[in-house]
């Protein structure tokens, strides 16, 4: 689904990722991690598209298509999905305008029509159960005077109602309490499926023990010094990211 | 990223053609015999050509003001045409004898003209260059009482109402625009709601500029008598020219005992090129007067043309309970310059004023808030909340806010509440991630921006008011 190869990324003049080359295949949970600075949550941009970024050198292809002659918007259209560490906050659109609009745009772009608002409150139901949550969310402004948890739980909706190929959550755990860490842990497990695929961003183990990858990678430098099983996070937690470092150095 | 952005920018003002009729000018420039010209066309009363002449003296005697945060080269005042009417023979009995021309022109601007589109459900006045053409739905308010027609009109057919209340809030010498205008005005619209009536429908007027060099001085004036109740709407294009043409309109509202008065205004002058060549200048001065107990006058405005707004719609809130509102959307672009705001005057006890105003500023436009909350020795109790936020889409753009606060009574309470925004690249990105392109992103944001303002505007006018903001503001995020 996704081929990574020497990928190459700068901000301004900092070249951030140097040499990246990951495999993701559909049916998938892939964990990314790694100490602070060492190019995990830009990776999860670069692949979004985020325009603060330059690539360099390398390439990225998913599903055949060179996504770095996709726009972002392109991308998302094409089935990739990022979870923000920041989601933002937009005042005066309500979740249910901005999430009907995504929907509908993504759907217009892959050749299919667009739902009506009656229909898509019926499918938000089904996607605000997901993630344990009422209806009075929807006529909230996206993000706007949201908690830190609640936030990230939004992401989580809007992820279950766009059912991308590719989700990136990219540090989802962080400022999670312990009961919302688990909703959104759960909300992204009922939406695995063998056709899809998930890459886990995150710092600390935690997160995954409730979303559990098969393969996790730590990134370090901007390279991927050391790949492995589930395991390897357990390790990881116990041992520190200096161990890899040193292994890798 | 998205689509060519300067492609965007530079699309065409759609209101920008011109329709080729015939008119009936006066010559260039202003004096005495302009002015008694122009009341002689329009065959007045005495009492009106003395009010003009007094208004003209006084105007000679005052200077332009320089005190807004706008800058454009001197206006020569003699080189202006005051008075341009579409020549016909004789005075237009009904629709069928309108030029074929300007309905065809009202067509073109979406306005619901015809007799035939009395479904749609707004009366409307239309006013091309100064003379109104025609008033559509009369007969159906007449049956209220409700009298909605041209100033000119209003001036034959009941001219003590127009003595009563011409100039009774706007005096004829209030300020060189404002003189100017009642110097020479040549039309406008005249609405006079009788006691306990509410008007049965929204009332609306679409003002068009078509002679070139022309300035356009259209006063309107509305009455609401005691507990009466009426919606009006005003709708503004012009052609493209590349010479700036003058808009100093007035607007006087009277609102008595328990009555409400809801002015809207959707403004879309042309506002010149992107190098900021040509546009309207709109310097126009707007001030209802709340003179009865428990009355109401909320002011909404949606400026999103002219190359130069200069404006303050005010309230004298002289009743008791009276309330005075005031929401505001104004936009500049391109090198559009607004310094637009609004005046509460708290004269009498428990009066109550909100001032919402919304400024968005794009490419090199630059945007300025003025407002004064003034609270007399009388007004106990008097309140007072204003919020003012400003909107920049990209880095080249300005925005301030001037508020003036003058508390004369400790009983009083005055809120002031002030915000200014960037539309990040943080934000699009988040949109674009969504999927949606850069249009629909700027779009969606500044329509949540503006969404307080936007929830007060009539439902049909809304729509139309986020269309025009999404055109305004089209490709202005590289």
């Amino acid at each position: 689904m996704l081929d990574i190869t020497n990928l190459h990324a700068k901000a301004e003049d900092n070249l951030i990722l140097k040499g990246i080359d990951l495999t993701v295949q559909a049916g998938e949970v892939h964990a990314v991690m790694g100490p602070n600075g060492s190019g995990k949550s830009t990776l999860a941009q670069v692949l979004a598209g985020h325009p603060a970024y330059e690539v360099t050198e390398g390439s990225i292809r998913f599903e055949g298509k060179d996504l770095l002659e996709l726009a972002a918007e392109e991308r998302a259209a094409a089935g990739i999905f990022l979870a923000f560490q920041y989601p933002v906050e937009i005042p005066g659109v309500s979740n249910a305008y901005f999430l009907r609009a995504a929907y509908n745009e993504q759907r217009k772009r892959r050749g299919l029509e667009e739902v009506d608002p009656i229909d898509f409150m019926d499918l938000m139901d089904e996607k605000l159960s997901m993630v344990q949550w009422s209806s009075d969310i929807l006529s909230r402004s996206v993000n706007a005077g949201f908690s830190g948890g609640e936030k990230k739980r939004n992401e989580i909706l809007q992820m279950a109602v766009l059912e991308p190929k590719l989700a990136i959550l990219d540090e989802t755990d962080s400022g999670l309490d312990i009961d919302a860490l688990r909703i959104v842990a759960e909300g992204v497990n009922s939406l695995r499926r063998p056709d899809n695929a998930t890459i886990v961003v995150t710092h600390y183990q935690r997160l995954l023990n409730y979303i559990i990858p098969d393969y996790v990678h730590v990134l370090s430098g901007g390279r991927i010094v050391k790949s492995g099983g589930k395991e390897l996070a357990l390790e990881l937690e116990a041992r520190g990211y200096d161990w890899v470092r040193e292994v890798a150095a | 990223m998205t689509g060519s952005v300067e492609s965007l920018v530079q699309r065409q003002y759609k209101y920008g053609f011109t329709t080729d009729i015939e008119s009936d000018v006066v010559p260039r420039g202003l004096t005495e015999d302009t002015i008694r010209l122009i009341s002689a066309k329009k065959k007045e009363p005495a009492f009106l050509l003395e009010w003009r002449l007094k208004a003209y003296r006084g105007w000679l005697k005052m200077t332009e003001p320089h005190w807004p945060n706008v800058t454009y080269p001197p206006i020569d005042y003699q080189d202006m045409i005051y008075y341009a009417a579409p020549k016909t023979a004789k005075p237009l009995g009904s629709l069928d004898e309108v030029d074929p021309k300007l309905l065809e022109t009202y067509e073109k601007l979406g306005i619901p003209l015809s007799e035939q589109k009395r479904l749609a459900g707004v009366a409307v006045d239309a006013i091309f260059d100064s003379v109104s053409v025609a008033t559509t739905y009369r007969e159906a308010l007449a049956k209220q009482g409700v009298i909605f027609c041209s100033f000119s009109e209003a001036v034959q057919e009941h001219p003590e109402l127009v003595e009563r209340y011409l100039g009774s809030v706007v005096p004829p010498t209030d300020n060189f625009f404002a003189a100017l205008n009642a110097a020479v005005f040549s039309d406008g619209s005249f609405v006079f709601v009788p006691k306990g009536v509410a008007c049965p429908m929204e009332l609306s007027t679409y003002f068009r500029i078509n002679t070139a060099d022309t300035g356009q001085f259209e006063r309107t004036l509305i009455i609401a008598e005691e507990g009466a109740s009426v919606s009006y709407l005003e709708g503004c294009t012009a052609p493209m020219r590349d010479t700036n043409q003058l808009h100093a309109a007035v607007v006087e509202l009277v609102a008595l005992d328990d009555a409400t008065i809801k002015y809207s205004t959707v403004q879309n002058w042309y506002a010149g090129d992107e190098n900021g060549v040509g546009g309207i200048y709109n310097f126009v001065t707007k001030r209802g007067k709340c003179a009865g107990r428990n009355s109401r006058i909320t002011w909404t405005q949606v400026e999103t043309g002219s190359a130069i707004t200069w404006k303050y719609p005010s309230v004298l809130l002289q009743g008791d309970n009276s309330i005075g509102e005031f929401y505001s959307v104004a936009v500049t672009n391109s090198r559009q310059q607004a310094d637009t705001g609004t005046k509460m005057i708290h004269l009498g006890r428990n009066t109550r004023s909100t001032i919402i105003s919304k400024g968005i500023s794009a490419g090199h436009g630059n945007n300025s808030y003025r407002g004064l909350v003034k609270v007399l020795p009388k007004a106990d109790g008097a309140r007072n909340y204003t919020q003012c936020d400003s909107m920049l889409i990209g880095n080249e753009c300005g925005a301030h806010t001037f508020p003036y606060i003058d508390v004369q009574n400790n009983t009083a309470s005055v809120e002031h509440e002030a915000s200014t925004a960037k539309i990040g690249e943080d934000q699009i990105f988040y949109c674009h991630q969504r999927g949606l392109d850069t249009e629909d992103a700027i779009s969606m944001i500044v329509n949540g921006f503006c969404k307080d303002v936007f929830q007060t505007l009539p439902m049909e006018f809304a729509v139309e008011a986020q269309k025009l903001l999404g055109i305004s503001l089209e490709g202005s995020v590289g």
